[in-house]
């Protein structure tokens, strides 16, 4: 059974690596759509799987939270990523393979996955 | 939306949008009446009697992008298709209760879903907001509180990600302890 003293344990390995996050607006900023239409196309999964990600690759400096419903109900679920210093993506249409992707080569390599962005599902690319 | 967890994490964003600071969802079983009831409490904006008899109108919204609204329809539609209820209550200045009741036994009742990840979505999100959790069954009671949990970690933000790997896994054991969820 978890307890709350394991947070304490938590607690202490995050302030051992140094920084934690003191600085977070210089990573990476994630906005997942939380509107119905997100939400029930999977938003919820999409935003624990960049999380659970994020956690296993020991990104500390990535954000992630969430706004209504960003436009386009039938690309959902989609996420908005900002990379300091460069103009926002949208991805569409996520799954959680599809985020572990955008976190690999976008978020750690800075290199967008054309793929899955909004220009490409409009067929703009 | 396929479970109740979904149309909770759906409703609490309206908490959200009306600049709730504290938001408590209760979940109480009741096993041998069969009946589920949901309650999510804010202390938001609140609204007046125009608005409550128009926001389960799936043609009304406040949004300006477009001209539906679905989430307090579909909501509603959960309960009433099962035999529940479905209840607004609100004041301005200072906030909003919705009452769901689920009839557990009937064969349109949703599944409860996956409360821990609802939790979890939500306090990741959203970490200027306080939640609370209680659910209720005869085996007992579960409690989670957003601010125990921030109180225990002081200066480390509740939304770093181990935390929250801790988070879903303490709701989902809390509500496994009890017998939550399972509904017959």
């Amino acid at each position: 059974m978890k307890s709350l003293k394991e947070l304490d344990e938590i607690r202490n390995r995050a302030l051992d690596t140094v920084g934690l996050r003191k600085d977070r607006s210089s990573g990476a900023r994630v906005v997942v759509g939380m509107g119905t239409c997100g939400i029930a196309s999977g938003a919820r999964g999409i935003l624990l799987a960049f999380v659970e990600e994020a956690r296993l690759r020991n990104i500390t400096d990535m954000t992630v939270v969430q706004t209504g419903c960003i436009g386009a109900c039938r690309l959902e679920p989609m996420a908005e990523v900002f990379m300091p210093g460069y103009e926002k993506v949208t991805y569409v249409s996520l799954t959680p393979d599809k985020v572990k992707k955008i976190i690999s080569e976008h978020i750690i390599n800075n290199k967008i996955v054309d793929d899955y962005t909004i220009g490409s599902a409009m067929g703009n690319l | 939306m396929e479970d109740i967890s979904l149309y909770v994490l759906d409703l609490v964003q309206n908490s959200i949008a009306a600049n709730a600071r504290i938001i408590t969802i209760e979940v109480m079983e009741y096993t041998e009446e069969n009946l589920l009831t949901l309650t999510i409490i804010d202390d938001g904006n609140g609204m007046d009697e125009f608005l409550i008899s128009k926001v389960t109108n799936p043609f009304f919204t406040t949004r300006t992008t477009r001209k539906v609204g679905l989430g307090l329809p579909m909501a509603k539609a959960s309960t009433e298709g099962c035999g529940g209820s479905f209840t607004i209550n609100s004041s301005k200045g200072i906030g909003t209760k919705v009452t769901m009741i689920y009839k557990t036994g009937h064969i349109d009742c949703p599944p409860f879903g996956r409360m821990d990840q609802t939790m979890t979505t939500l306090v990741a999100a959203n970490t200027n907001t306080d939640f609370t959790y209680k659910h209720s069954t005869q085996k007992g009671t579960f409690n989670f509180d957003t601010r125990v949990i921030k109180s225990e970690l002081k200066e480390v933000p509740i939304d770093t990600f181990e935390v929250l790997e801790w988070i879903c896994s303490y709701v989902k054991e809390g509500i496994n302890e009890i017998d939550g969820g399972k509904m017959s």
